[in-house]
């Protein structure tokens, strides 16, 4: 899968209590949620995020306590893909789970800047932003699969109604 | 060769008998427990709908636990409360705790039996690898991987690696389990157990009691660890003997096992810790930080509300007042911890030093209700988290600290030195 979109930029050890502070767990929604992402360290973020755009991070991306609201609002959002240095696992899971491609590239990662136009290619691993291209990991096969599906759900569902036809 | 605790533990859980458990390589697994609370539950139920719904395939291993919106402080909270009630209804889930009935999940399940040495613990919750203070292997996914579960009876995991930590000694005065990780989180940072397993052994692990491993093990996720345990022995098995509603397993490391790293902690001259604003890895000694006021103390979690770590406040607020200027909240993990403070006194001496206590609830842990701060305000709390905003205003600081040095500060009115008292 290929994205284009303008870039927005956050540093290392980004955690999910910034992305989406506990107040708002009871939300379920993705769209409500969205409205939330950043609120207390960033009030203009989500008004800057275009539908399509890419999030760029430092290390240890989504760490702290793993909620799928934050993967479930930056998604909502409109955010098509992130690339950071590392993630935490939790928030790496739940955002390949729900459909939200994300690769690790800490080149690409420290050289981002906000503003700055990239591609991303989630199955050769080429990022470029503004002209300049870096090569990290695919996003292994099975992985790719899943999101190309929309996320674990259609998987699952599959999955689930193959085993029942076999055990018939 | 030799094989470390999560790698065995894995090895026991496989479907595929063959496949190889090393690190990097991703197995297929069963789990003993599907641990969900009233945030990620009501989430995760709406995933297994969207999977088609039905039967939960493996309803006996579902463990439901309403603790966070609990009791609900909004009409929002009380729909997610609502929603494990009718999902633990609909679908046959025995391990069901309402509010007033259980606690908060992590120092609940095991208390109830429902978490025992040797398990595979899938949970939604990042602290589920609290677990690894009885020895068993918790880890937090994703919701919709936890659903997953509910309607395949299976999962896949990354074999991790593991980090080795050895304890030696006994430990120093006020002192606690805390202190540990904290000390580790100042060596390794918050990604530095990025998934790993962090396996606590050695002899020092003997002078740590169940509830303190459960404050090392409830942090390790701050770490970035996606699991960890301390080294089961003869306090793992009593405890296990006196609660374990299931067959367990004492699963040791081997002498031989490889890890990825090696790390040395000595109890006898650890001093107690603090983590400052806004990292769990921002950690200094307690002698390290002057002049600091403090407005609230918060005392509890999910492994900080144990009745060590009441006792533990009990023996700093005897005699004393909670300072003028300054509020404690005390909040027992468990109706069973709560009950327990009662026979022993505990709770009336904490209202008669001037603190408020709560019912079991995550409330002011996570932000959400039960003693949120305002612009400003400094708190000294003995959960895991600092970050910025979490604790109500993103102009709020909070410092984290073991039980001990918590009670000091409320009496004191500012971070202090518990022995200085």
């Amino acid at each position: 899968m290929i994205f284009e979109g303008n870039v927005h930029v956050v540093g290392d050890h980004c955690d999910t209590d910034v992305m989406i502070p506990g107040r708002y767990l009871s939300l379920v929604e993705p769209k409500e949620i969205a409205k939330h992402i950043f609120e207390e360290v960033d009030p203009g973020f989500v008004q800057r995020v275009k539908p399509g755009d890419l999030l760029f991070a430092g290390r240890n991306f989504g760490s702290g306590s793993g909620r799928e609201h934050a993967p479930f609002g930056l998604k909502a959002l409109g955010l098509s893909c992130i690339v950071a240095a590392s993630f935490s696992r939790t928030f790496y899971r739940m955002a390949i789970d729900l459909g939200l491609p994300i690769l690790t590239c800490e080149e690409a990662a420290r050289a981002a800047k906000a503003g700055q136009r990239a591609r991303v290619d989630t199955s050769t691993g080429e990022i470029t932003l503004d002209g300049q291209t870096f090569r990290t990991h695919p996003m292994p096969q099975f992985i790719q699969d899943i999101i190309e599906e929309g996320g674990l759900t259609p998987w699952v569902k599959r999955e689930a109604a193959r085993r029942r036809a076999n055990a018939r | 060769m030799g094989k470390t605790i999560a790698e065995k533990i894995l090895q026991a859980h496989l479907l595929d008998d063959k496949a190889k458990v090393e690190p990097g390589e991703i197995v297929r697994a069963w789990v003993d427990v599907v641990l969900l609370n009233d945030v990620n539950g009501p989430i995760a139920f709406r995933h297994f709908e969207n999977m088609g719904g039905g039967a939960v395939a493996c309803p006996q291993k579902v463990v439901l636990v309403c603790d966070h919106f609990a009791p609900a402080p909004t009409a929002a909270g009380a729909r997610l409360i609502g929603d494990m009630r009718r999902f633990a209804q609909q679908k046959g889930i025995e391990h069901f705790f309402d509010v007033g009935k259980g606690g908060i999940e992590h120092t609940l399940a095991p208390e109830q039996g429902l978490i025992v040495p040797g398990d595979l613990i899938a949970g939604g919750d990042s602290h589920t690898g609290t677990a690894g203070a009885f020895g068993a292997f918790g880890t937090g996914m994703s919701w919709a991987g936890m659903a997953a579960i509910m309607v395949l009876d299976e999962t896949w995991f990354k074999v991790p690696e593991s980090m080795r930590f050895t304890l030696r000694g006994k430990k120093a005065p006020f002192v606690t389990g805390k202190d540990v990780i904290l000390r580790a989180l100042q060596e390794i940072g918050v990604d530095g157990a990025l998934y790993r397993s962090m396996e606590f052994g050695g002899p020092g692990v003997a002078d740590l009691n169940i509830d303190e491993r459960m404050g090392i093990c409830n942090m390790m996720v701050e770490a970035g660890a996606k699991t960890g345990m301390v080294e089961p022995d003869e306090q793992t098995e009593a405890y296990a003997k006196a609660h374990a509603k299931r067959p367990y397993t004492l699963v040791r490391a081997d002498p031989d096992a490889q890890y990825a790293s090696r790390h040395d902690i000595d109890l006898a001259s650890m001093r107690p810790m603090l983590a400052k604003p806004y990292s769990p890895e921002n950690v200094v000694a307690v002698d390290e930080i002057k002049n600091v006021h403090v407005d609230q103390v918060y005392m509890g979690n999910c492994a900080n509300g144990t009745l060590t770590d009441l006792r533990q406040i009990a023996s700093v607020l005897k005699g004393r007042k909670i300072a003028p200027g300054t509020r404690a909240i005390i909040v027992p993990a468990t109706q069973q911890v709560y009950v327990q403070a009662m026979h022993e006194g505990l709770i009336e001496q904490f209202v008669a030093a001037g603190a408020a206590v709560s019912t079991p609830t995550c409330g002011a842990c996570f932000g959400g209700h039960n003693g949120a701060l305002d612009d400003g305000e400094v708190a000294v709390a003995t959960v895991n988290r600092n970050f910025k905003g979490r604790a109500g205003h993103a102009g709020a600081q909070v410092y984290l600290a073991n039980s001990y040095v918590a009670a000091a500060a409320a009496v004191a009115g500012e971070i202090i030195d518990p022995a200085r008292l």
